[in-house]
């Protein structure tokens, strides 16, 4: 099927990371072909008509013909038939893709606003990162915190939306080593464009390896505990950690020891009381300039280390 | 068509010269002005949703931020969607050309209720005036389709932008409701359902739509409202309700929606190959019928927006397999437009030219629109830029070209004067080479999965984005050129013949421009409308 | 829709000028107004649909929700508006009689029904506020005692049905009095009464969706 390959390197279509991607791409090339033949049928048509019966004096004499019942069936019923031709394939593409494999490894994932979190059944826990072992069925078990979110990985062909207060699930088989972008695909509010994940495939045994480290974190020095945990939260999204740059919300960089002027009070001290109320609940002081209400409360979330981790961090942003 | 047409006028009264000042504009109950009064609103909010378009366009020219941050990109797209959306494309063809031209197609003298009418255009005004004022308040930044919970929580003035939308969707609703009204009643002796140009057809399918769907929209919107007012908990998971719900509350009304967009656009367009090609349309019973078949089957395909929304595998083949059906009677449209060029005699004016770039364009849109409709494709493109590429190419290649075209086709009749011929011509280049190479490059983008509503995207994206964006300035330019040519047209063009373009429809056996109540003599009408021999 | 026509004293009316007669003037009218009740039917038809897929996914909810409505004044005011649409016909029957007296009286009891159903519904309304019964999040789960924890979406599909047809009630009877203080005013006659006529089916379509809310509202469960 030459004619595939052919159209495909037309078609600018990411890597295939899975089967399934392959089988896509076989649909899509086959619809851009057939697409690109009728069009150019047509329009040849019609461009070869207009110099044809181009009006030459505006006395000319035209054909009358009101219909033609045999042509009309024709092209009505040959359309027909391609469509439900290609909708029959679509179905049994579409059948594969939705039947979710049993055995698989499961990894929930969490949309909320701008960050993805997934979490894995040993309780490893990783912020805009997904790493899975190559050639393994691997099952999404996906909801959101806040609004609806749709988990996207364009090399797979694949996505899903992500909706509160309910599961929806993917699932893939990845077969080809590399990293992968994850987009959000449903618009989700101020920072959607910047809710983007990696996916890793890495081979098996560097998976259980990854799996193993990350599992070692409370190991870690404090300050090192709290990158990782500003990372699983996706804390970047919204505050750099390296220079002065404005995200949604204000940058830590250089921000501990210093002081901060609050909407409608005196200017406080960025010191450990402050920086906790402001982690536990971010409303209680909002930062000149900044709106209320964007980043969530972790009021219940995080433990006393964890959050004595973070502060260790914040104060080594130097 | 008409065998006793109004002849020989000798006095110079017409329904523009007939009374005269704003207050007999804005208290005015014919028709036609009503129409021009259309045209003037929706030509100034074009106007705005295309600047905004401009905007959006320069600031997804380089990633990261160009000129505005991203709440405030998100806010210019909701403008750009909401306003061209509700306030252009739905009331463009129907209300404009159709409140215009309707009435002098079947030859009567005015639509059913045109008190109705002009409440109707003043709907729209207090619509679109409610949702400007947001731009003072809050700015909503929801994106035209209002999801919940997304706007539930956002802290914007989205209340008062869907209130907004209500009203102007009564303006739908009475417009169609007259329409239908007209169409069934007011047609003059001798003017059966299949002597009615394709055109009234178009108009007459798409009113069906806009009283069907148009109410179901207007609850969404009011429960939305509450919702956000009472937290009545329908679409909220927290109190068990459903935010998926809304979709299809939605879409049930935003599907048939896009037809109410496109299906005037095919009538006009087969207006203008008959006129140009100087012959009867081919298959005029399939092409009326088609409206009718596109109208009927698109209250059942709002699913097809849905594919990855978690509605079940079944529910998403149905609707696939329906979507494909309202492929067949698209497809029979173009094929029957280009028979009749077959054997014709082309004449290559400005109108035409509209009509073989919505052809093309149209084209375009309607294979991609297979592709979409194809659910294992749809879930790679569904929400990136090749969605937002297709419905670009089926509504501003279109509806607006057909709109362009249209417009062009019936300047004479409406004001009296002709247009220069070059600059309207010069105009189209310009539109259509600057819509190919703006919206182009965005199915390429989408395919190589650039999500749509993104403010920020990663270098890969980079030069298609580029490209598109100067793009958009050709388009630019080529509205610019159309705005003067109409200017140009309005003060300095020549005094217009009764029938410029030797058409057969019943709008050219009156004069241009037509007098208050259409025609002196009430025609008769012995034949159908495109008796071209 | 009505507005479109305009008449004299007198027994003859005077027809738009877009229209052949009156009969085509009537006719016309006439189809205007329906379409406009298939607007609102359709209307509505997204809460019956909404309230319908709820009503599967959460039976009991639904029941315990009932069961803080009162029926006896949910169906009070069912007889109230089936009364009143007998009235409102009679007061189109009365006109193409001839017989303006007996009309004006009908439209008045028409209107005098219409207002017991807001003074019912308005008893009701406080009762609840009362007992805290408020739609969605605002309902006051403490103070009900509730069983089933979302029971604030059946009240939020209450407070929607019922707010939705008590706003069409009032307008209704505004659209009454407008006909009635025409009829005093010797507008309608038995060649012309279409304002009537119109007013009248907008009504009838009330009632008939009251039909349909009191059984799904009020005895459901």
């Amino acid at each position: 099927m030459m004619w595939f390959n052919l159209a495909q390197a037309q078609s600018f279509m990411p890597t295939e990371g899975t089967k399934i991607a392959t089988q896509v791409d076989n649909l899509y090339g086959f619809l851009l072909v057939a697409s690109l033949i009728s069009f150019l049928i047509l329009m040849g048509g019609m461009t070869f008509f207009v110099f044809k019966y181009k009006r030459r004096t505006n006395k000319d004499k035209t054909g009358y013909i009101t219909h033609n019942t045999f042509l009309e069936f024709l092209w009505s019923f040959i359309p027909l038939v391609i469509f439900l031709g290609v909708f029959a394939w679509g179905w049994l593409i579409y059948h594969e893709m939705r039947s979710m494999p049993k055995d698989a490894l499961e990894v929930h994932v969490f949309g909320k606003q701008w960050a993805w979190e997934f979490e894995y059944k040993s309780g490893v826990k990783a912020g805009n990162l997904l790493v899975v072992p190559v050639n393994k069925d691997v099952k999404l078990i996906m909801t959101s915190k806040d609004v609806i979110h749709s988990f996207y990985i364009p090399s797979f062909r694949i996505k899903q939306d992500v909706i509160p207060g309910r599961y929806t699930a993917l699932w893939f088989n990845a077969d080809k080593l590399g990293e992968y972008h994850v987009f959000c695909a449903e618009f989700c509010g101020t920072q959607h464009s910047g809710m983007l994940a990696t996916l890793k495939v890495v081979p098996q045994a560097e998976y259980e390896a990854w799996l193993e480290d990350e599992s070692q974190v409370g190991s870690l020095p404090l300050a090192k505990r709290g990158e990782k945990l500003f990372a699983v939260k996706a804390c970047a999204s919204c505050h750099s950690v390296a220079d002065a740059a404005t995200k949604v919300g204000p940058t830590l960089w250089k921000k501990f020891g210093t002081k901060e002027s609050i909407e409608g009070m005196v200017d406080v001290d960025v010191d450990e009381n402050y920086l906790r109320e402001s982690i536990l609940n971010p409303n209680a002081k909002i930062v000149k300039g900044f709106p209320k209400g964007v980043m969530p409360a972790f009021q219940g979330q995080l433990n006393e280390t964890e959050l004595n981790a973070l502060i260790e961090y914040v104060k080594t942003l130097k | 068509m008409a065998t006793a047409a109004a002849h020989g006028h000798g006095s110079d009264k017409n329904y523009l010269n007939e009374s005269s000042g704003l207050w007999s504009w804005l208290t005015t109950l014919d028709h036609k002005r009503i129409g021009i009064m259309y045209f003037i609103s929706v030509l100034i909010f074009f106007l705005l949703g295309g600047i905004m378009a401009l905007l959006l366009r320069i600031e997804l020219m380089y990633p990261g931020q160009t000129i505005m941050s991203a709440d405030t990109y998100n806010q210019v797209m909701t403008y750009h969607g909401s306003i061209m959306v509700f306030m252009v494309i739905i009331p463009g063809i129907p209300a404009i050309l159709g409140n215009f031209f309707l009435p002098l197609h079947i030859g009567a003298k005015d639509v059913a209720f045109p008190r109705l009418n002009l409440l109707s255009w003043y709907c729209l005004m207090a619509g679109a005036l409610l949702a400007f004022t947001t731009l003072i308040t809050h700015k909503v930044d929801t994106g035209w389709t209002f999801y919940t919970p997304y706007s539930i929580k956002t802290g914007t003035s989205v209340t008062t932008m869907v209130v907004a939308a209500f009203i102007m969707g009564v303006s739908s609703i009475l417009t169609g409701l007259n329409f239908i009204a007209t169409v069934h009643k007011l047609r003059a002796p001798g003017m059966t359902m299949y002597r009615i140009p394709l055109f009234v057809w178009a108009i007459y399918s798409t009113a069906i739509l806009q009283v069907l769907a148009t109410p179901v929209l207007g609850i969404t919107l009011l429960l939305l409202s509450v919702e956000r007012a009472f937290g009545v908990g329908i679409f909220d998971p927290a109190l068990g309700g459903d935010p998926v719900l809304f979709q299809h509350f939605f879409w049930f009304y935003s599907h048939p929606a896009v037809y109410i967009m496109i299906l005037p656009a095919m009538g006009v367009i087969s207006e203008l190959i008959t006129t140009f090609s100087r012959k009867v349309i081919f298959g005029y019973t399939a092409i009326a019928y088609s409206s009718l078949g596109i109208a009927g089957v698109s209250f059942f395909v709002w699913g097809h927006h849905m594919f990855v929304s978690g509605q079940s595998t079944i529910a998403g083949i149905v609707f696939s397999f329906l979507t494909m059906l309202v492929g067949v009677p698209t497809a029979i449209k173009m094929f029957n437009w280009i028979a009749t060029m077959y054997k014709g005699s082309i004449q290559m004016q400005s109108p035409m030219l509209f009509a073989m770039g919505f052809m093309f364009l149209f084209g375009i849109g309607g294979v991609t629109g297979i592709m979409l409709a194809v659910i294992p494709i749809n879930v790679h493109f569904h929400d990136t830029y090749f969605v937002v590429a297709h419905f670009h190419y089926v509504m501003v290649g279109g509806t607006l070209m057909a709109i362009m075209g249209g417009f062009y086709y019936w300047f004479p009749k409406m004001f009296g004067k002709m247009y220069n011929e070059m600059t309207a011509r010069l105009s189209f280049v310009f539109i259509f080479i600057g819509f190919n190479v703006t919206f182009f490059p965005q199915f390429i983008l989408g395919a190589m999965g650039m999500p749509r509503r993104y403010f920020d995207y990663i270098p890969a994206y980079y030069s298609l984005n580029a490209i598109s964006t100067v793009g958009s300035w050709l388009i630019a330019i080529g509205f610019l050129i159309a705005l003067y040519t109409i200017i140009n047209g309005l003060t300095k063009g020549e005094k217009a013949p009764m029938n410029p373009w030797g058409s057969k429809t019943l709008e050219w056996t009156t004069s241009s421009p037509p007098p208050h109540s259409n025609f002196d003599v009430e025609p008769v009408i012995t034949a159908g409308p495109y008796e071209y021999r | 829709m009505s507005t479109d026509s305009h008449s004299v004293k007198g027994h003859e009316h005077h027809f738009a000028h877009h229209f052949r007669s009156a009969e085509h003037e009537y006719e016309t009218t006439k189809e205007g107004i329906w379409l406009f009740m298939v607007t609102e039917i359709l209307m509505f038809g997204g809460l019956f649909i909404g309230y319908s897929i709820f009503h599967n996914i959460y039976p009991e909810m639904f029941a315990e929700g009932a069961s803080y409505l009162d029926w006896k004044m949910g169906f009070l005011n069912t007889l109230v508006l089936i009364f009143s649409s007998l009235t409102m016909a009679l007061g189109i029957f009365f006109l193409q009689k001839n017989e303006q007296k007996k009309a004006v009286m009908s439209l008045a009891i028409t209107i005098l029904c219409g207002a017991i159903f807001m003074v019912v519904k308005y008893f009701e309304y406080t009762h609840k506020f009362h007992l805290g019964i408020f739609p969605g999040r605002l309902l006051d789960v403490a103070k009900v005692g509730v069983h089933h924890a979302n029971l604030g979406m059946y009240f939020g599909f209450y407070y929607c049905m019922t707010g939705l047809h008590g706003i069409h009630v009032l307008l209704g009877m505004g659209l009454i009095s407008w006909v009635l203080f025409r009829t005093l005013r010797g507008d309608f006659n038995s060649n012309y009464y279409t304002a009537v006529e119109g007013v009248g089916i907008f009504w009838h379509i009330i009632d008939l969706i009251w039909i349909f809310l009191f059984p799904l509202l009020y005895l459901v469960g």
